[in-house]
């Protein structure tokens, strides 16, 4: 068996073994890396650091690959020689490693320009798992961070610190934030999109020392300015670590110089990665490093086919909501380059093309990357764009979007984050019947890292699915140009708590009647009741609860659970109803009460004196259980619906959802509640009920679907409960229950509710229990109101001075 | 065309930020908002079907009205959405200290081109 080392257990080291194991299994492979961990993507290190991603999920290949594999992996051991007539490597340890080929992954490590002072405490580079985590421990609210370097790293880090609660300010040397990426214009897009974040930008700042007495306290600049720094992160680029290569005596320049074969001069070492030079170019990304990869495995593995022709430079910035990619060359210098640009300060666009000769150079886009992947074709393939000079900054109307990815090898990585490949994804679409993009991520993981390949995939489901849905990317509104599900993270990642703070960073900063309800709703529900309430956010009903009618009067409906109430109450709402001169006072469909008519700022007198709580009938929340008489006097009840519905009222009053959510609870399947077209219904039968879900008798009339058969009352309440939170956090905004179950299929709802596993049913159920906690009756607040002006209205303190007849 | 008659209203902080309140004065309903860095008031009466524009939401410097959505700009009183093209009277409004003050008497009304045409 022959031996291959690999020094190197990063990105590009493990996908090019991985690369090497689908040719052959016959090596006998040790990996060494320094760091501790297994194989993690470190493109998404920022995601670590904005506690957007856990280290967990960004392990590309656990401990079980490796064994599976068959590899012995020497983590935390770094290589420090090669013997390359002995052939053997020596570990820090000084144990030697035979090998017969050789791979040098070595990969780069953070450039520390010579400040003075870049030696103290809290001075960090951010550059592995463990600089992530120990930024992470030291990173928090009143903390002042300083950022040196306006890269993509450097703006990655400062809004991962930011999002830690750092007040975070970036230094950058030069006039313009990533400048090897950006021109002047596109940079000061930029800045306005990260200042806007709330980052400090100063720039162009030398940084000329680091002050402190031991520990960082500030920085000083060349021109004497100096601010204060509690923790310091330095991010002035990034250096190939080539000394083990350059002391074995390979030919080493700026990198590890490697062939098109990814041979060094050495014909049994190898070398991948960003630790390479290959035709005078050093890499860093991801894509072109797969590639080498590739190349690599198949010239080691004796089946040389495969070039490396190198690759154009391409970056993309990985800041939810700050778009920015940039690729090839941007030198307007060259003769012959032409550009062409699109602007609008407005929106924060900014599109620029470098052409020669009818070929696409370079791009920059600022504030709208989505047609990254067709700019990079057409940089790849050098495309003749004659044809497309009039089209060339938005795609043309109905482009044959399935041409790309069919003309791609089964073995293309499509997810370059991921490792996943076009094979890959057809055949897990084929095993797993797939037929949505998040099914597929699930399944593959692919697209769920940086997200750029989110429209290659869609396009892999289209020509491969039988069944692909669309799935509605339909942004909230103009307002905040996310979808509902991108808003849900969002929120959830970035620990937004207010509708402003949503709005200011991811929207307009003004929001509208479409947006302001619907974020209001998520931040509610996401932080179980413990957001930033913001009224002027919400609707009127849900700022006064009560129903507004055509004539500006609201109609009160008290909450009466089960459809059940009492002599007594029947007695308040007729005085209540005499005192207020309601003008209707109304039975509903809901086995409740409507008084009509009632003047803004007599509501908080009319609760008191109802002395019964809401029944949120003027909200997107939990309207009523609807019940039978069940055992107690029906002759042919099995169940105690009544009894049954009043619990379940009790357990999820006060709370909102999605859409409305109406509920019946019926004690034989004559059904006389109706429960089989309501959001949830429970339908006794002999010994058991049967929880419903999804049914519907307004506008859609659909019977309800089956959830679950139980024994118990308790069972029955559970499986309600847990259907309910989930409906809660995984529905769209105003998406009434019966469209969530066709959407989602009653299938997985199921699987995610009823038939979850334990640990993930408790969760739910946690999450439903700490929002219940916070939910109050909306009506208390004729007690307490949120703002003195909350139901009256205003008396003007002056009166107006006669107008003389005009 | 009689002078400024300036009225004082209201404290500032009885209108909550992005918030309308109404006020009768003068034989007239009005709505005023605080739009955070300024206020504004305009008739509160919505032309659709008399909707009270005091408790629409607030976006930006438009309002939207809670019964059928119609918009106004809260600068010039015209409607940017609407079923056929309609307008409210608009007043100058003004912070003196904390109060708000609305010259009651000075309410205008640009007439949409459809309608004038």
């Amino acid at each position: 068996m022959k031996k291959l080392v690999v020094v190197g257990n990063g990105m590009a080291g493990v996908a090019c073994v991985e690369q090497i194991l689908q040719y052959r299994q016959d090596f006998d492979i040790t990996i060494f890396g320094d760091e501790t961990h297994v194989n993690y993507n470190r493109i998404l290190l920022s995601m670590v650091l904005a506690g957007e991603k856990s280290a967990e999920d960004i392990v590309i290949n656990d401990v079980d690959w490796y064994q599976k594999n068959n590899i012995r992996a020497r983590l935390g051991v770094r290589v420090e020689q090669i013997d390359r007539a002995r052939r053997v490597t020596i570990d820090g340890e000084g144990e030697e490693t035979a090998f017969d080929k050789l791979i040098l992954a070595t990969g780069s490590s953070a450039f520390i320009p010579p400040i003075p002072g870049a030696d103290k405490k809290n001075v960090h580079v951010f550059r592995t798992l463990d600089d992530a985590r120990e930024l992470v421990a030291k990173a928090g609210h009143g903390c002042k961070a300083v950022v040196i370097g306006g890269g993509l790293l450097g703006l990655e880090a400062a809004r991962g610190l930011q999002l830690r609660g750092c007040a975070v300010t970036v230094v950058h040397l030069m006039e313009t934030l990533m400048e090897r990426q950006l021109d002047a214009s596109g940079g000061s897009f930029l800045r306005k999109k990260i200042e806007s974040l709330g980052i400090r930008v100063l720039l162009p700042k030398q940084t000329q020392a680091l002050l402190g007495n031991g520990r960082v306290d500030g920085l000083r600049f060349a021109s004497g300015e100096e601010i204060e720094a509690d923790l310091v992160v330095i991010a002035a680029g990034i250096k190939p670590n080539v000394e083990l290569g350059k002391k074995a005596g390979l030919e080493v320049r700026r990198g590890i110089v490697v062939n098109d074969y990814m041979e060094t001069s050495d014909p049994n070492i190898f070398a991948v990665g960003e630790c390479t030079e290959h035709r005078g170019q050093i890499f860093g990304l991801v894509a072109p490093l797969m590639e080498q990869g590739k190349v690599l495995a198949a010239a080691i593995s004796g089946q040389p086919g495969p070039v490396f022709a190198g690759a154009a430079p391409a970056a993309k910035l990985k800041i939810m909501g700050v778009d920015i990619f940039s690729a090839g060359s941007i030198d307007e210098s060259e003769p012959r380059v032409e550009t062409v640009r699109y602007e609008d300060s407005a929106l924060g666009i900014y599109k620029k093309l470098f052409l020669k000769d009818n070929r696409l150079r370079g791009v920059i886009l600022v504030g709208d990357a989505s047609d990254e992947r067709r700019y990079l074709q057409w940089l790849r393939d050098e495309t003749d764009l004659t044809s497309h000079r009039s089209q060339l900054l938005f795609p043309p109307p109905g482009l044959d979007t399935g041409l790309e990815v069919a003309e791609k090898p089964d073995s293309e990585v499509i997810c370059g984050c991921n490792g996943v490949n076009k094979g890959a994804i057809i055949q897990a679409i084929h095993t797993h019947g797939i037929t949505t993009l998040s099914q597929l991520k699930q399944h593959t993981r692919a697209s769920t890292g940086c997200g750029s390949c989110t429209g290659l995939c869609q396009q892999l489901l289209r020509a491969v699915a039988p069944e692909f849905q669309e799935e509605t990317r339909t942004t909230l509104c103009s307002c905040v140009p996310f979808s509902f599900e991108q808003l849900r993270e969002i929120v959830r990642s970035q620990k937004l708590k207010s509708v402003q703070e949503v709005l200011n960073v991811y929207g307009n900063r003004k929001g509208c009647e479409v947006c302001k309800p619907a974020l209001s709703y998520l931040l509610d529900m996401i932080w179980c009741g413990g957001h930033d309430e913001d009224r002027s956010a919400r609707f009127i009903n849900d700022r006064v609860h009560a129903n507004i009618q055509k004539d500006g009067t609201f109609s009160v409906i008290p909450r009466m659970r089960g459809g059940v109430t009492t002599p007594d109450e029947l007695r308040r709402i007729a005085d209540v109803a005499d005192r207020y001169k309601v003008r209707m006072v109304k039975v509903t469909g809901s086995q409740r009460i409507d008084l009509l008519g009632v003047k803004k700022a007599d509501l908080p007198k009319v609760w008191a004196d109802l002395g019964m709580p809401s029944g949120q009938a003027y909200t997107k929340g939990v309207r009523m259980v609807k019940t039978c008489v069940g055992t107690e006097f029906c002759r042919f009840g099995v169940q105690d619906s009544t009894r049954a519905g009043i619990e379940l009222e009790r357990r999820l009053e006060n709370l909102f959802t999605p859409h409305k959510v109406k509920m019946g609870a019926v004690g034989c399947p004559r059904n006389c509640a109706e429960a089989t077209v309501k959001d949830i219904g429970l339908v006794g039968q002999e010994g058991s009920w049967q929880v419903v879900v999804g049914g519907a008798a307004g506008k859609s009339v659909r019977k309800a679907d089956l959830l679950i058969t139980v024994e118990t009352t308790a069972q029955a309440l559970e499986a309600c409960e847990l259907f309910f939170q989930y409906y809660r956090e995984s529905a769209n905004y105003l998406e009434r229950s019966y469209d969530f179950v066709e959407r989602l299929g009653i299938e997985t709802i199921r699987k995610e509710t009823v038939y979850a596993p334990e640990a993930e049913k408790q969760k739910l159920l946690d999450r439903l229990q700490r929002s219940k906690a916070m939910a109050k009756d909306a009506w208390l607040e004729r007690d307490s109101p949120v703002h003195p002006t909350q139901f009256v209205p205003i008396e003007a303190i002056g009166r107006m001075e006669p107008v003389e007849a005009q | 065309m009689p002078g400024p008659n300036w009225t004082p209203i209201t404290k500032t902080e009885n209108i909550p930020p992005f918030e309308g309140r109404s006020v009768q004065i003068g034989g007239m309903e009005l709505a005023i908002f605080n739009l955070g860095d300024r206020f504004a008031t305009i008739e509160n009466r919505c032309p659709h079907s008399g909707g009270p524009l005091c408790d629409g939401i607030v976006s930006g410097t438009a309002v939207v009205c809670p019964l059928h959505g119609w918009r106004f700009d809260l600068n010039t009183g015209l409607a940017i959405r609407a079923s056929s093209p309609a307008c409210v009277a608009t007043f100058p409004t003004r912070v003196e200290g904390e109060i708000v003050l609305v010259d009651v008497g000075q309410g205008s009304r640009i007439e949409p081109e459809e309608a004038a045409a």
